[in-house]
C-alpha cells in the first residue's frame, strides 16, 4: 500500500479568470504507484498541462484531494508547496530552462541550495556531480548550456531534477526540443532512470514518444478517455541500434552507387 | 545559512552583466564621488579660514566701521561707513590705561588700520601693492616679527615719517638683486591708487617724479599665502604718513585691539563698544569683532556652499537610485524564466525577494565605496592641481556608504517584491 507515490481522487481545475469560467480538469482520479512509468496524452485544451502542474504542485486543484507521498498537498500554502517541489519533486521541462551563463555543475546544483536540511557545500557539488554522471555528463560539468547540444542540455535538466533524490520525476514534453535521434537518446536516459527505481511522469503529445513508457493515459476535455498499459514497449537501446543499422546502410549505399 | 547563498547568487548574477551592473552603479558612483570630493574641499577650505584668522594674532579685536544697530536712515553695512578716527583710537588707548600698573590692563596693545592700494617705484622697477597705515605695536599684535631692521616707533608716528617696514615678496619685485640687508635704507616711491587717495602727487615729499619717497627700515618675516591672498606683499607705514601723505583721508579703517587673555576678551568688546557708543553720540556706527566673529562669518560662506552641493549631490543619489530600480525593473522582467526555475525548483517567494534585493544594495554600495575612493581621489587631485587644501571627513564617507545601501534598499525593493510575487507557472512560460 505504501507503494502509492501519487493518489489524486475526483479533482477539479477550473479557471475564473476570464469572461466565462474553464473548467480545464473535470473530475481526474488516479493512482500513480512506486517504479511506474506513465505518459499524459491529449491534444492540446484537453486539461493534460493543468493535470500536471497540480500533480508538480505548481498549482492547486479547486477541488478534489491530492496525495503525494502520503501528504495531502492540496491544502499547503506557497511555501510549503515550494519545499515539496524541492524535496519530493523533480522537473523536466521542454525548454530544458538551464540558467544561463551558469555552469551545468552549477544548474544541477541550483535545487539543493533552495533545500531545507542543509548539506555542506562540498557534499551538495558531490552529489551533483554524481548526477551529472549519471545522466553521462561528468565531462561537461564546466560547460555552460550554450556550450551544450539540445540533448546534453535536457540530460543537464534531468541531472537537476535528480540532485534532490524526488520521489516523482516530472517531464513536460522533454523531447519536444530535440530531432528524432537526440529524443530516443533522452528516452533512454529515462529508461534507465526508470529500471533504477525512479517513478516517472511525462506528458507528450508524440505517440511514438509515449511507447517508451510503460502506461499511457489518454485526456480529452480534462477527464481520462483512456488508461492502458503499452503493449510492444519500445526500448531505446534497440530503436538506437535500429537506427545506427539504417545510417550505416544509407551509407554503404551512397558510397556504392557512384561505383556502378 | 540560506542567506549566504542567496548573497553569492546575486553577486554571481551581478558578475554576469559586468557592464551592465557597472552603468548602472555609476549614478551612485558620480553622486557620492561628488559628495565626498565635495566635503573634502568644503573642509579644507575651512579649516584654512580658521588658520588664517588665528595667524592674524592672539586674543584680538577688531573694531571696524559700519552699521551693526538700528541706526536710522541709510544703512550702508559693514565696512561701509566711515566713521572711524583716529581720535576714536586715541580714546580707546588712554580708556583702557586707567591703571598705572601694566598687568591691570584689559587691553596690551592698539594699533590704528589704515589701508589702500598703491603703486610703488624703486629701483627702475614698479609694482602694485596693499600699503597699510599702522601703529608701532602692530608687530606685536599680529605676533609677526621683523627680520631685518626695525619697526618704526612712536616719534616715527607722531611726525609722519616717510618710512616703511616692506613683505619679502616687496623685496623679490623691487631689489631682485639685492642682499635683504641691502635693501635697508633704500628709497621707495609710493603712488596712492584708488581707495581715498588722490592718485599721485608730487606735494607730499616734494620728490622728483611724482610719489613720495619712503625709506625703508625693516622687513617683515616671511608669512605666505592664504588662500587668496599673499601675506608677505604688503608695505607698513605709520598711519599719520598713509593718512597725511598716501591716501589723505581722516577716517581709519579698522582698530586693531589686543586683548590681556581670552577671557578678557568679553570685557574689552562690552567696553569698547560702550566707549565707541558714547563717542559717537550713541550711534552704534562701527563693528566690534573678536576672532570667534571673523571666524564664524567667513566660514558661513562656506558653510552655505557645502549645503547648496550637499543637496545638489543629494539628488544626485537620488537619480542615481531611480537608475538602479529602472535596472531592476528591466532585469526582473528580463528575467521572469530564471525566477520560474527557481520558484519551481522550490524557492520561496521570500528567497527571490532577498536575491533581488541583495542586487540592488549591493550594486548601490558597491557604487558608493567606489565613489568614495574616486571622490578622495579626486580631491586631492584637484587640490593638487589648484593648490587647495584637502581634508576628508570619515563621517561623510561612513554616511555617503550608509546612504546609498538604504538607496538600494528604497529603490530595490519594489522591483524585488515584483519578482517575489511572480507565479511560476506564468514565468516559466514567459518568452
Amino acid at each position: 500500500m505504501s507503494d502509492v507515490v501519487v493518489k489524486i481522487e475526483e479533482i477539479h481545475k477550473i479557471y475564473d479568470s476570464g469572461e466565462v469560467p474553464v473548467h480545464a480538469v473535470r473530475g481526474v482520479s488516479l493512482e500513480i504507484r512506486q517504479r511506474e512509468f506513465l505518459a499524459l496524452m491529449g491534444a492540446s485544451g484537453s486539461g493534460k498541462s493543468t493535470l500536471m502542474n497540480m500533480l508538480g504542485c505548481l498549482d492547486r486543484p479547486t477541488r478534489g484531494r491530492y496525495e503525494l507521498d502520503g501528504v495531502d498537498v492540496s491544502k499547503l500554502d506557497k511555501d510549503e508547496l515550494a519545499d515539496i517541489r524541492n524535496q519530493k519533486l523533480g522537473f523536466v521541462f521542454q525548454g530544458f530552462n538551464l540558467l544561463a551563463r551558469t555552469t551545468a555543475l552549477e544548474n544541477v546544483e541550483l535545487p539543493s541550495l533552495y533545500g531545507k536540511g542543509r548539506k555542506s557545500s562540498k557534499k551538495m557539488r558531490e552529489r551533483a556531480m554524481h548526477c551529472l554522471d549519471i545522466v553521462g555528463l561528468s565531462n561537461r560539468a564546466d560547460h555552460m548550456p550554450n556550450q551544450l547540444s539540445g540533448g546534453q542540455q535536457q540530460r543537464v535538466a534531468i541531472a537537476r531534477a535528480l540532485v534532490n533524490e524526488p520521489q516523482l520525476l516530472l517531464a513536460d514534453e522533454p523531447t519536444g526540443n530535440l530531432d528524432s535521434k537526440t529524443s530516443i537518446e533522452v528516452m533512454g536516459v529515462f529508461q534507465k532512470l526508470n529500471e533504477q527505481g525512479i517513478t516517472i511522469v511525462m506528458v507528450t503529445h508524440e505517440l511514438d514518444v509515449a511507447h517508451y513508457c510503460k502506461r499511457n493515459l489518454i485526456l480529452r476535455d480534462g477527464v481520462i478517455v483512456r488508461d492502458e498499459a503499452v503493449q510492444n514497449r519500445s526500448i531505446a537501446e534497440t530503436e538506437l541500434a535500429k537506427l545506427k543499422e539504417a545510417e550505416t546502410a544509407a551509407k554503404l549505399l551512397a558510397a556504392g552507387s557512384p561505383a556502378h | 545559512m540560506r542567506f549566504l547563498t542567496t548573497l553569492r547568487m546575486a553577486l554571481r548574477a551581478l558578475r554576469r552583466n559586468t557592464m551592465r551592473s557597472i552603468l548602472t552603479a555609476l549614478g551612485i558612483i558620480i553622486g557620492v564621488a561628488a559628495v565626498i570630493a565635495m566635503v573634502s574641499i568644503g573642509n579644507g577650505a575651512k579649516a584654512q579660514v580658521q588658520a588664517a584668522i588665528a595667524s592674524m594674532g592672539d586674543n584680538l579685536v577688531l573694531v571696524g566701521p559700519g552699521n551693526q544697530g538700528q541706526g536710522g536712515g541709510v544703512r550702508s553695512g559693514a565696512g561701509g561707513a566711515t566713521t572711524l578716527t583716529v581720535a576714536d583710537a586715541d580714546a580707546v588707548v588712554s580708556s583702557f590705561q586707567t591703571s598705572d600698573s601694566p598687568e591691570e590692563n584689559n587691553v596690551i596693545a592698539v594699533s590704528p588700520y589704515v589701508t589702500g592700494r598703491a603703486q610703488v617705484l624703486a629701483n627702475g622697477l614698479n609694482w602694485g601693492t596693499n600699503v597699510y597705515g599702522v601703529g608701532p605695536d602692530f608687530p606685536a599684535i599680529r605676533s609677526w616679527r621683523v627680520v631685518e631692521g626695525v619697526f618704526f616707533d612712536e616719534p616715527e608716528v607722531s611726525s609722519s615719517a616717510k618710512v616703511a617696514v616692506v613683505g619679502k615678496t616687496i623685496i623679490d619685485n623691487l631689489f631682485p638683486d639685492t642682499e635683504p640687508s641691502a635693501v635697508i635704507g633704500q628709497s621707495i616711491r609710493i603712488f596712492s591708487q584708488g581707495g581715498g587717495g588722490n592718485g599721485p602727487n608730487s606735494g607730499g615729499g616734494g620728490g622728483t617724479g611724482g610719489g613720495t619717497p619712503f625709506r625703508i627700515i625693516g622687513i617683515m618675516a616671511e608669512k605666505g599665502f592664504t588662500s587668496t591672498q599673499d601675506q608677505d606683499d604688503v608695505i607698513y607705514i605709520p598711519y599719520t604718513s598713509h593718512m597725511k601723505r598716501i591716501s589723505r583721508r581722516i577716517n581709519i579703517s579698522q582698530i586693531y585691539v589686543q586683548a590681556k587673555d581670552e577671557d578678557s576678551i568679553i570685557k574689552v568688546k562690552n567696553d569698547l563698544t560702550d566707549l565707541l557708543t558714547q563717542r559717537h553720540a550713541g550711534t552704534v556706527d562701527f563693528t566690534v569683532q573678536d576672532q570667534a566673529d571673523i571666524t564664524a562669518a567667513r566660514t558661513a560662506s562656506t558653510d552655505a556652499m557645502t549645503y547648496l552641493l550637499g543637496a545638489i549631490a543629494g539628488v544626485s543619489l537620488l537619480v542615481g537610485g531611480i537608475g538602479i530600480m529602472n535596472i531592476m525593473l528591466v532585469s526582473v522582467t528580463e528575467r521572469t524564466r530564471e525566477i520560474g526555475i527557481r520558484l519551481a525548483l522550490g524557492a520561496h517567494g521570500s528567497d527571490v525577494l532577498t536575491q533581488f534585493l541583495i542586487e540592488a544594495i549591493s550594486l548601490s554600495s558597491l557604487g558608493g565605496l567606489v565613489g568614495v575612493a574616486l571622490g578622495i581621489g579626486g580631491s586631492i587631485a584637484l587640490g593638487n592641481y589648484k593648490g587647495w587644501p584637502v581634508e576628508p571627513s570619515t563621517t561623510a564617507m561612513v554616511i555617503a556608504v550608509g546612504f546609498s545601501a538604504a538607496v538600494g534598499v528604497f529603490f530595490g525593493y519594489y522591483p524585488a517584491r515584483k519578482a517575489a510575487q511572480l507565479d511560476p507557472i506564468e514565468a516559466l512560460r514567459y518568452e
